[in-house]
């Protein structure tokens, strides 16, 4: 389980969240949503401990992530899958050490055991051809790097959570619907708890089944999709303004 | 405000020395990046080196060979040389063209990594970049800058040589009986001492502009400049400093 208890948290400065309390189950897929600059991947940040809260604690598993010994950080991390908002490839490598990272850095698996496994992974997200495992990030598209993201995140251990900072914004929807039905696929077979922080309300009534609002570093609405219909919050209502088609558009489908 | 920025920054990058050090001796050990760093920062900068040593060495010798003979003293030529190249000329010169060309690129690399998130996707990976980046950087410049000065003492004593014998009437004899005279032990140790201090100023500086460099890429950039300014400044400052200390200390074996 994982729990923000009253988290603040800035950057120098500049207040960024300021008292979040959100509690999040194995088995729940969760959407943060929120305009740009509310905080939303300092939420992730600080669940990956990169960086503490000022005063709160952020607890995964009944422990203070930011009070653990750095040994014990990296214990966690393990269960921890992240997608960076923009894929956070490591450029000097190919897509295939990508991929493998993780069994390269912290197993002592054969190098063909490893790519193995990187080609099932590259097969799961959807990229099996023989020229991308060779080719580096920066010769794919936008969409094929983020499944790449997803890949590498996932052939980490067999992660518990998996978080996805903006994994569809700026792609083509047809990446886009690739990468949620991935993210759902990965749900439905792993029963892992998910996280997603996006700005497209569409992506969102999609995939998630708990939606969090999060505006100027506080959670203004927390709750299932028919709550989020209905909320008369004033920020929840001003944010959803300009998405009111597609909430009931997406109701509607859901009834044919 | 000015100021309070250098000291906050002076103060950092000093404690980011000591971390630096520290994870100088802890495991994990990154053999294969620190192999292809030894390539990338020392051999890569070789051609650089030794055309540096050559023009600075026959200019060098030029310039003394003149001077010396209005004092009819040519024959010292080698003398002047071998000190001033061993022990100023060759750590100083190598010491701001690598500057110049690996805290540059050091900086720039670290930057935009961390620019694009991939210092945090690395963490998040259970990966420390201090192990990872910076200690191979660090141990491919305390082998290869002392390596590269010996180069380039070499070559320019090499290049004043040619000069001195073919524009400069000077015997080859002389000017090598001269050379290996001023090569004492103090002055070689000293002249390897430099390169050494210089490694760490460098990867210190270059590292640490890298990971605190903010506001995406244009942010890398002035920290590249930051980066090669600042290090060679201080290569000068510490070069002189290093020669006046540790010539009263070891004033006896000169
Ligand atoms: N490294 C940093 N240093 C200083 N300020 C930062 C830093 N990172 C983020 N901020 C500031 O913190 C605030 C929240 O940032 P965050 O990235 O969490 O927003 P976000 O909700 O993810 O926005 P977006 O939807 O645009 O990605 C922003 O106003 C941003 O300017
Ligand atoms: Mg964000």
């Amino acid at each position: 389980m994982i729990e923000f208890r009253n988290v603040h948290f800035a950057y120098d400065e500049k207040e960024v969240l300021r008292g979040i309390n959100l509690q999040i189950d194995y088995g729940e897929t969760v959407v943060i949503m929120g305009p740009s600059g509310s905080g939303k991947s300092t939420i992730l940040r600080l669940l990956l401990g990169l960086e503490c809260p000022q005063k709160g604690d952020v607890i995964i598993d009944q422990q203070d992530i930011c009070n653990l010994p750095e040994k014990d950080k990296r214990e966690i991390r393990k269960n921890i899958g992240m997608v960076f908002q923009n894929g956070a490839l490591f450029d000097s490598l190919s897509v295939g050490e990508n991929v493998g990272y993780y069994l390269f850095e912290h197993t002592r698996m054969t190098l063909d055991e490893i790519s193995e496994k990187v080609e099932k992974m590259l097969g799961f997200v959807g990229l099996d051809s023989d020229e991308i495992i060779d080719s580096l990030p920066e010769q794919l598209s936008g969409g094929m790097q983020r499944r790449v993201a997803i890949g590498r995140a996932l052939l980490s251990t067999d992660p518990k959570i998996m978080l996805y900072d903006e994994p569809t914004t700026g792609l083509d929807p047809q990446s886009g619907a690739n990468i949620l039905s991935l993210i759902k696929k990965l749900h439905l077979e792993r029963n892992i708890c998910s996280i997603m922080v996006t700005h497209q309300i569409a992506d969102a009534l999609q995939v998630g089944d708990r939606f969090v609002v999060i505006v100027e570093g506080l959670v203004v609405f927390d709750g299932s999709l028919d709550e989020l219909r209905e909320s008369q919050e004033l920020d929840v209502l001003n944010f959803l303004a300009p998405f009111r088609e597609s909430l009931h558009g997406v109701t509607n489908k859901r009834f044919i | 405000m000015w100021l309070k920025h250098m000291a906050y920054h002076s103060q950092n990058q000093f404690f980011f020395f000591f971390r630096m050090l520290r994870a100088l001796f802890r495991l994990p050990f990154y053999a294969t990046e620190t192999k292809e760093q030894l390539y990338l920062l020392g051999v890569k900068s070789l051609f650089l080196v030794i055309l540096t040593g050559v023009f600075a060495g026959m200019g060098f010798s030029l310039a003394f060979a003149q001077e010396l003979s209005e004092f009819g003293a040519k024959n010292y030529l080698g003398r002047i040389m071998s000190i001033s190249i061993v022990r100023e000329l060759g750590p100083v010169l190598t010491g701001l063209m690598v500057a110049a060309r690996v805290s540059a690129g050091i900086t720039a690399e670290i930057g935009s990594m961390k620019a694009s998130d991939q210092l945090d996707a690395m963490i998040a990976f259970g990966i420390d970049p201090m192990q990872k980046i910076v200690v191979p950087r660090l141990i491919a410049l305390v082998i290869m800058l002392p390596a590269l000065t010996v180069v380039m003492d070499v070559i320019a004593i090499f290049g004043g040589w040619a000069v001195a014998t073919l524009a400069e009437n000077v015997s080859s004899s002389l000017y090598w009986a001269s050379v290996r005279e001023r090569l004492t032990f103090g002055n070689m140790f000293i002249g390897l001492l430099k390169p050494f201090c210089f490694s760490f100023i460098i990867a210190t500086v270059s590292c640490y502009k890298g990971f605190t460099s903010e506001g995406g890429t244009k942010g890398v950039g002035r920290a590249t400049t930051e980066s090669v300014v600042l290090s060679s400044i201080m290569i000068l400052v510490v070069n002189f400093f290093l020669a006046k200390i540790v010539f009263q200390l070891i004033k006896g074996y000169l």
